[in-house]
């Protein structure tokens, strides 16, 4: 059974096709990675399951239960839970209370949400930060919050929406590690990434969107062959130079 | 923080024996202090903390005066009891223009000019009942005893006054160190980011707008019963409303303490010039003198005065310490 399906979805923007009859499942435990070219509608998919964006077309089913035309914090107290692309950390406040935030949506006092906040906060290795104000943060950390405050709702689905991005490679290795631990404490997720390395190591199966439609789907060493694929990143022009 | 604790312990010794010392002019100015205070610590729950600015805040004023005074003149309703029915209005009034501009997304100026068109039109729908004094308003007739929460001589003001500030103090600071507090604080941080945590926006925003709103028409109450005139121009107007956002403003904003220290600052500065000026055939100057404090503190100290005047206290009560 998988615990995230979606069949047939579309949003148009104007005339301009975002998500053409885009389906997929996703299934218990594993992690998906979405990737394309800019464009290709990643952001809007994301945005179409969160409740961000109302889709115009199809269905969304997470737990065999439609979340469409569903407000985006009932979604996300259901257990798909998202990440910003641009980061949304709260800047006034101290990464404790960033996280606190999402605590308290399950836990209802407060020591106990500090309490499975700093835990959060220490496995994300930002313990030494947990009193800084979230704007003293450099853009790594912020991914970082990001990622901890989501993780704090105690969510079923990580719909993560470039993590990567920006980060050197010591620092995507870290984050790959950080996923993988994620996922083994049973959280499913759907990953938008650009960095390769990342979609390569974590991913069990990559789904490629172009336009707005899928173009491929399989698991990651085959996919970055596919001729479909390579065009729409590099070109056709690319594709014959190579014969 | 228990030295921070002591501290507070220590003024509010000295202002509970204040009345002891002061003349009637001086207390007046004091209940002038705690009024304002109050306000700004009311508008600071939906501004400061929640992140929606209004500009019509005198519209829960108003609703407050006048519902006591309509109830206790027509039906002889204590205004100890009326108040509450002028809470439970100004929260009515509240969710109408908390439904609108959240439900539908206004946000930023669009919200702004949402709260002073309510403010206006009240003003003038007011301005035109005849039951509730029309254009001139309506003088309370003086039979001080405590029921008609009136009184002779300005110490039974300067206490109710006090005590509504003392309220509205540790108000804030319960809602602040809650849930509910803690989801307005991501609200105004970043709605978008507070509903993909999970967080109900729509919800959280219309408990803050009713928290502030029926916060803000108790003092209403307390006004009318110390003026012992309303009037809608002065009740309902844009004046009262920036009036009564200039403190939090200049103390401190989305802080507990920045209300109460701005009004303190403020409101002396305003009551001493108004009639310093006024004897010497300036009236107004002081309004000059006021916006040009407004448009330096913004300029040089965006965060308000709470931020200098913690750094003078740090060494002395160590307020870094555990919190």
């Amino acid at each position: 059974m998988s615990i995230l399906s979606v069949n047939q979805l579309s949003k148009s923007f104007g005339g301009l096709m975002a998500v053409k009859e885009l389906s997929f499942k996703l299934e218990k435990g594993d992690i998906l990675g979405l990737i394309g070219p800019n464009g290709a509608g990643k952001t809007t998919v994301f945005n179409c399951l969160t409740g961000f964006i109302p889709p115009d077309q199809g269905e969304i089913l997470f737990h065999e239960k439609s979340v469409k035309d569903m407000q985006p914090y009932k979604i996300s107290q259901l257990g798909l839970v998202r990440t910003f692309q641009i980061v949304k950390p709260f800047l006034t406040i101290s990464v404790l209370d960033n996280v606190m935030v999402g605590a308290l949506i399950k836990e209802k006092s407060i020591t106990k949400a500090r309490q499975e906040s700093m835990e959060i906060i220490e496995f994300l290795g930002l313990g030494r930060m947990a009193n800084v104000e979230a704007q003293g943060l450099p853009l790594p950390l912020r991914k970082k919050l990001e990622l901890a405050r989501a993780l704090a709702t105690k969510p079923k689905i990580l719909l993560l929406d470039e993590v990567m991005a920006g980060l050197n490679p010591t620092e995507v290795d870290e984050i790959i590690d950080l996923i993988r631990q994620v996922n083994a404490r049973g959280i499913s997720i759907l990953l938008i990434e650009h960095v390769m390395r990342g979609v390569m190591a974590l991913s069990q199966r990559v789904l490629v969107i172009n336009y707005g439609k899928k173009i491929a789907e399989g698991i990651p060493e085959e996919v970055v062959k596919d001729k479909g694929v390579i065009e729409a990143y590099l070109g056709k022009e690319f594709l014959s130079a190579q014969g | 923080m228990t030295r921070f604790y002591l501290f507070l312990a220590s003024v509010l010794a000295v202002l509970l024996l204040l009345p002891l010392f002061l003349d009637k002019y001086e207390l007046g100015i004091f209940v002038m202090i705690f009024f304002y205070a109050y306000l700004g610590q009311s508008w600071n729950v939906l501004t400061g903390y929640t992140g929606h600015i209004s500009l019509g805040h005198a519209l829960y004023i108003g609703i407050g005066a006048y519902t006591s005074t309509y109830l206790a003149q027509a039906f002889g309703l204590s205004p100890w009891i009326g108040m509450w029915v002028g809470a439970l209005v100004a929260v009515v009034v509240a969710f109408c223009l908390g439904y609108l501009g959240f439900r539908f997304g206004l946000r930023g100026v669009y919200f702004v000019i949402l709260t002073i068109a309510f403010a206006e039109i009240t003003r003038l729908v007011v301005s035109h009942i005849a039951a509730l004094g029309s254009f001139s308003g309506i003088f309370l007739d003086f039979k001080p005893s405590f029921s008609n929460f009136q009184f002779t001589g300005n110490i039974p003001y300067y206490y109710i006054a006090l005590g509504f500030m003392i309220f509205s103090v540790i108000a804030v600071r319960l809602i602040e160190t809650s849930k509910l507090g803690r989801f307005m604080v991501a609200i105004r941080e970043d709605e978008d980011a507070a509903q993909a945590l999970g967080v109900n926006a729509f919800k959280y925003n219309m408990i803050a707008i009713a928290i502030s709103a029926s916060m803000t028409s108790l003092a209403g109450t307390f006004y009318a019963n110390y003026i012992f005139y309303i009037h809608p121009d002065s009740l309902f107007g844009m004046g009262l409303s920036i009036e009564l956002i200039l403190r939090p403003i200049i103390g401190g904003l989305g802080t507990i303490f920045g209300p109460v220290i701005g009004s303190f600052i403020l409101t002396p500065l305003s009551e001493i010039t108004r009639a310093y000026f006024a004897k010497g055939g300036l009236e107004g100057l002081h309004l000059i003198i006021y916006g040009i404090l407004a448009i330096l503190v913004v300029l040089f100290m965006p965060k308000g005065i709470i931020i200098y005047v913690k750094r003078v206290l740090n060494p002395i009560l160590k307020l870094d310490e555990e919190n």
